[in-house]
């Protein structure tokens, strides 16, 4: 096997530079405004390494990863939801108790399917689980009658487009396109202050790098070894006996609930989840995250996201123009130039010159040295 | 089919099912060639269908502007225009980005995506961020009544006119010409056509640019329906995938077919719930059958 197969090994170098990155580099040097922002991109990150497990390793694109992060926002959103409207703060409307975008729209009760929204454990459960069972649906329809490649991406992007819809039409039940807004607390904690934010801020990310150090121990593992040969040769791990199949379906359930995951992350730093997060384009940009980044480095698909994000935003506020031109020149060069992504760039191309330049520094050392032995 | 038959159905189906069914097909026709022969995931389609638009949209500015007196003709040639303006972007991204893809599928994905986002912001930037709609020519407008109560809309017969004219034109070009000659033979085995002396590269070009080119008509004719604006080549693009796979990627008649089922399933539904519930509808029984039958209604039968 060739060094480029294999590129971005496990690397904990690169994980405590992440950390210490995020951790302690980017808390000291950013205002809270600022480390929320980075604390939204860092949710994205979650997909972006689920894109890694699938795309990257197991060689399945998805184009529908919006609908994974949204149900996992969506769960969250409709918990702090319940939790901001109580009778109290309700009692204006013409039925107390339920959600303002209900009210609006003539329901006159909770409909069934909230009300079990109504408990915390059960909201973190179905965080982990919808997007999970959704996957595992979807994935065991398609895996096991051997659909992949460009079919499975034009489905997912269809479920991501059939997801949209449904929210947008269906305003009384899902606050439409507005989505679900006004979200104020936690169990009573009040996630709008400047202390809630930073508090979040660190859950996520601590929860981003375990993720990310489970991915590289996973990468370690017979089933990382086993996703790469089945990206690399399909039928020829099946011809070994393998389930292909069934390590399919397990990878994408498993970058489902990440995505569900940073979704939930996404609502309580955001304060709000809409359609907006979940539809085709959205779903897209998250691959672009994990391609720039190196769709098969778990580190690089987390600095993929910050700097496609941090340039996003920074871009767009000044030359909202601009933006979108190099948004396209980043998609269009990635693709034809980087296909491994800046992890790639860096494996390949930095990592062979540094040593390169190592090997020449100590063969002049040794010429210099064997010149002044020489010399005297 | 005889007249009086299809005039039956068009009135147990409604007229607004085979209208949009003639839209879908239109839409999805280009795809067919470009997704369905070549393997090229294309999501730039929407906005060779939106070049096409705009072409429609300068020429009738011109016209007005310049030559008044020939606003009630230059809508032909403004499609002919569409078709040559798509024509010539799809070969140039044929030959800037398309032709070095074509070893990895998926990464056209992202590549046209980029192009998408690119265009998009040069019709923002370069004709207007608004929607806008071109002066059609009064022949276009209005509806025909045949008998009390039944209004049939001019617009929707004549996308349905150009829809049979472009599909009969696909077909006889993909089937009976030397062009679709050498693009089925290079389709089915490149190495083999170019081993018997084919262009595989030329004809990759050709075709591709042919593709673009009849999004390009697509658009075109979509301007009598509706307005067009810089994003409006992203609402279609979903649709028109899902045409071209549900009908079994690699035949045309496929796609025929999966126009018309889904165009009918569509309209049927939206008598009895909302629109937007009639589409989720659709789509799930689309994303269902694909699951069951993933090579889609018509596949071709390959040994791979």
């Amino acid at each position: 096997m060739n060094g480029k197969t294999w590129i971005a090994r496990p690397g904990t170098v690169s994980l405590l530079a992440l950390a210490a990155l995020l951790l302690v580099v980017l808390p000291a040097v950013l205002d809270i405004f600022r480390l929320n922002l980075v604390g939204k991109y860092l949710a994205y990150a979650f997909v972006a390494v689920g894109l890694v497990m699938l795309w990257g390793w197991g060689g399945v694109l998805s184009l529908g990863q919006g609908v994974f992060f949204g149900l996992g926002g969506y769960a969250m959103a409709m918990f702090l939801k319940l939790e901001a409207s109580d009778l109290e703060s309700t009692k204006i409307q013409s039925t107390p108790g339920i959600p303002d975008f209900m009210d609006w729209n003539q329901l006159t009760e909770l409909p069934f399917w909230w009300e079990p929204f109504k408990s915390l454990p059960f909201a973190l459960v179905a965080v982990l689980l919808l997007p999970t069972a959704l996957a595992f649906v979807i994935g065991f329809a398609m895996f096991k009658r051997r659909v992949g490649g460009v079919y499975f991406a034009i489905i997912t992007q269809a479920v991501a487009l059939i997801l949209t819809v449904l929210i947008i039409g269906q305003q009384g039940y899902t606050g439409g396109v507005n989505g679900i807004t006004d979200l104020k607390t936690l169990l009573g904690w009040d996630i709008r202050t400047d202390s809630a934010k930073l508090t979040l801020y660190y859950v996520c990310a601590l929860t981003l790098l375990a993720t990310i150090a489970f991915g590289m121990w996973v990468q370690r593992s017979k089933f990382g070894t086993l996703l790469l040969a089945i990206r690399d040769k399909e039928d020829r791990v099946r011809f070994s006996g393998y389930d292909v199949a069934a390590f399919k379906v397990a990878v994408f359930c498993a970058a489902a609930a990440l995505a569900g995951v940073g979704g939930a992350m996404f609502t309580l730093q955001v304060g709000f989840m809409s359609p907006s997060f979940v539809g085709i384009v959205p779903s897209i940009e998250m691959v672009i995250f994990a391609a720039v980044g190196g769709r098969s480095s778990l580190v690089g698909a987390v600095v993929g996201t910050l700097l496609v994000n941090t340039g996003k935003t920074l871009l767009s506020e000044t030359f909202p123009d601009l933006w979108l031109f190099l948004m396209a020149a980043l998609f269009i060069g990635v693709t034809m130039a980087l296909p491994d992504g800046l992890a790639g760039l860096v494996e390949n191309k930095f990592k062979p010159w540094w040593q390169r330049c190592q090997a020449d520094r100590r063969s002049l050392k040794k010429h210099l040295a064997a010149a002044d032995i020489s010399g005297e | 089919m005889g007249l009086s038959e299809m005039f039956n159905i068009a009135l147990m189906q409604g007229f607004a099912g085979i209208s949009l069914f003639s839209v879908l097909l239109l839409m999805a026709l280009g795809l067919a060639i470009i997704f369905g022969q070549m393997g090229v995931i294309n999501m730039a389609h929407g906005e060779f269908m939106a070049i096409g638009a705009y072409t429609v949209f300068l020429a009738s500015t011109l016209t007005e502007k310049f030559l008044p007196s020939l606003i009630q003709v230059y809508f032909p040639f403004a499609i002919v225009a569409a078709f040559c303006f798509s024509f010539v972007a799809g070969w140039v991204a044929e030959w800037s980005l398309i032709r070095h893809l074509y070893k990895r599928p998926l990464d056209t994905l992202l590549a046209t995506w980029g192009l998408s986002l690119a265009l998009q912001q040069t019709f923002r930037s370069a004709i207007s961020p608004k929607e806008v709609s071109p002066t059609l020519p009064d022949w276009l407008m209005g509806s025909w009544a045949p008998t009390e109560g039944l209004d049939i809309p001019i617009n929707g017969m004549f996308v349905l006119a150009l829809t049979t004219l472009v599909t009969a034109g696909v077909m006889i070009a993909l089937y009976r010409s030397r062009w679709g000659l050498r693009v089925r033979a290079t389709v089915s085995n490149r190495s083999m056509a170019s081993a018997i002396g084919i262009n595989t590269k030329k004809t990759d070009r050709l075709t591709f640019a042919i593709g673009c080119g009849i999004a390009g008509i697509a658009g075109a004719a979509f301007t009598t329906i509706g307005s067009t604006g810089p994003t409006s080549g992203s609402l279609y693009i979903v649709d028109a995938f899902l045409v071209v796979t549900f009908g079994g990627a690699a035949s045309l008649l496929g796609t025929v077919a999966s126009a018309f089922v889904i165009s009918q399933t569509q309209s049927i539904s939206e008598f009895f719930m909302t629109g937007s519930m009639a589409k989720v509808l659709t789509l799930c029984l689309i994303v269902v059958i694909l699951m069951i039958r993933p090579q889609g209604l018509f596949a071709t039968k390959v040994r791979r």
